[in-house]
């Protein structure tokens, strides 16, 4: 028996219990072995459980862990830090026919990964307030902010931020409607909200590296730039300023 | 001989470290001398569990408990993990690092079990050769903790007390007794317990675990223990327990409780009864 011949034997249900694998007197022993196949997949829908809150909410309890015993199988953690296990999720329910007709979950689920990733990141200090009075006048435009590590945005055809509010807060019912989401994390707690009128663009260009010219310009004429960058300040999200 | 850096752990009782735990700890820690952490929650970049981390070090001493490296896998453990688990006790310094007779992952999976292997020659070597290199890197000494098992191998030609001496004698690393993984395996091997824990080298023992299983029955309607880390340490466990601590004296023992969490004031029970084992020793 090689570990390869364990590790399929584990992950499908379906597979012959390796030769060699017995019980003390030397009998077959498929029922000891299951011990394992349940480990596995019970303890990475317990993961998976944890790391998608307001997908398994949407889809309810006995849903998700039939659905998560799919995905574990398909796409088994690739890293030991299970903490950010399940960054494939959002890829696999576009793929899933089951959810077809619930078109906003994959979304969804990148909300919920962004929440996961966010509490994980380093901790910076924001840009002290006497940073920002400096900036006061200045020509901004060929600025580039930096961002917090743990910032995220994500940009959706659906109201990922009320589906969430909804689900994790028992806010109203989501209004059909695209939201861009930016994930703030001021302290320890990370909290998703809706960015105001062209803020989706304006962001993803500060993430890219451009200059507040650059992504004012993307984000099209009606961009709430106080709206953001009250926003981000409040958040404690800027964290340098490259001139 | 390495470097026992982090000073080893106080032959006291420990708990494995919950966040929701964290306040109650800090008022009100009983009897609790150190705690434990899971080594790959904390290899994150930040955030609060990092943040609550610092704050408890600086209070009680750390066990560093990883369940990813994979001893005893057949592939070569995996360099960035180990440089992971370098960072965290580069930073943390903790009283002691363990680790588990046991492979995790196989051709890039992490399989999130502590699964178990036959008991040869070949498995020795390896076993051996991945501890030498995690002491190497991590410029540490590090137990090694008894399995919970439920199968046996066909291939297996040493039994575990044996393997797990060899391993001790070969690397110099220590081991880490977890006495429910004794009594589990005893009943799932159809071994004596006892007898395992009289022949078991204590003088190498760094640290004891005590833990609750949940109870099943095999293919042919015999008793099969399932660690589960989930309920009560057993009072037949408590007996095995006792037997070692009379025989070994105080070692520092951890109330292992990793599911159905209990409230803190379970856990310090738990923990009062290790300490009165210790205390009649001490």
């Amino acid at each position: 028996m090689t570990q390869t011949d364990f590790a399929r034997a584990l992950l499908d249900p379906e597979a012959d219990i390796p030769v060699g694998i017995t019980d003390p007197t030397g009998r077959p022993a498929p029922k000891r072995f299951s011990v394992y196949r349940n480990n596995v997949a019970s303890s990475l829908t317990r993961a998976l459980e944890a790391a998608f809150p307001t997908v398994r909410k949407l889809v309810g309890d006995e849903f998700f862990a039939a659905m998560a015993g799919v995905f574990l199988r398909a796409h088994p953690p690739n890293s030991r830090m299970l903490m950010l296990y399940g960054d494939a999720m959002p890829g696999f329910l576009e793929g899933f026919p089951p959810v077809a007709h619930l078109g906003y979950l994959p979304d969804v689920a990148r909300l919920d990964q962004a929440m996961r990733e966010s509490y994980h990141a380093a901790d910076i200090q924001p840009l002290p307030d006497a940073e920002f009075q400096r900036l006061i006048g200045a020509d901004i435009a060929g600025l580039r902010l930096r961002l917090a590590p743990s910032l995220r945005l994500v940009r959706s055809h659906w109201p990922v931020v009320s589906i969430w509010a909804a689900n994790a807060e028992g806010g109203p019912p989501p209004v059909p409607g695209p939201e861009d989401a930016v994930i703030l994390r001021p302290e320890f707690d990370p909290r998703p909200q809706r960015l105001p009128s062209g803020g989706g663009a304006f962001l993803q260009g500060l993430l890219e590296k451009r200059t507040l010219g650059q992504s004012l310009d993307q984000a099209g004429a009606s961009v709430n730039l106080p709206g953001i960058l009250s926003l981000l300040i409040s958040g404690r999200a800027i964290i340098g300023v490259d001139e | 001989m390495l470097d026992q850096t982090g000073g080893g752990l106080p032959a006291k009782p420990g708990t494995g470290y919950k966040p929701q735990h964290f306040a109650s700890i800090l008022a009100d820690p009983g009897p609790v001398g150190w705690l434990e952490i899971h080594a790959e929650n904390y290899m994150g970049d930040g955030g609060r569990p990092l943040a609550q981390l610092r704050h408890l070090a600086q209070r009680f001493p750390i066990s560093v408990h990883g369940v990813g490296l994979s001893i005893g896998g057949e592939a070569a453990l995996d360099l960035d993990h180990l440089e992971r688990l370098k960072t965290l006790c580069g930073w943390l310094n903790p009283a002691s690092f363990s680790e588990h007779l046991a492979w995790s992952t196989h051709d890039g999976a992490y399989l999130n079990d502590l699964l178990p292997l036959p008991y040869t020659t070949a498995t020795l070597a390896r076993v051996c050769a991945h501890i030498n290199q995690v002491q190497d890197v991590l410029g540490r000494r590090m137990l090694l903790e008894n399995p919970s098992t439920y199968v046996a191998f066909s291939e297996t030609a040493m039994e575990e007390v044996a393997f797990l001496t060899q391993i001790a004698e070969r690397t110099g690393c220590g081991l880490l007794l977890d006495v429910n993984n004794v009594y589990v395996s005893g009943v799932n091997q159809d071994y004596d317990p006892q007898s395992y824990l009289d022949r078991f080298p204590l003088l190498h023992v760094g640290e004891i675990h005590l833990g609750g299983h949940d109870e099943d029955r095999d293919d042919h309607g015999n008793r099969l223990l399932i660690d589960s880390h989930g309920a009560e340490v057993v009072d037949p466990v408590w007996a095995l327990y006792a037997h070692v601590i009379a025989k070994a004296g105080p070692l520092p023992t951890l109330i292992e409780w990793d599911n159905d969490v209990p409230d803190w004031p379970v856990l310090v029970d738990e923990a009062a009864r290790a300490a009165r084992v210790l205390e009649a020793v001490a």
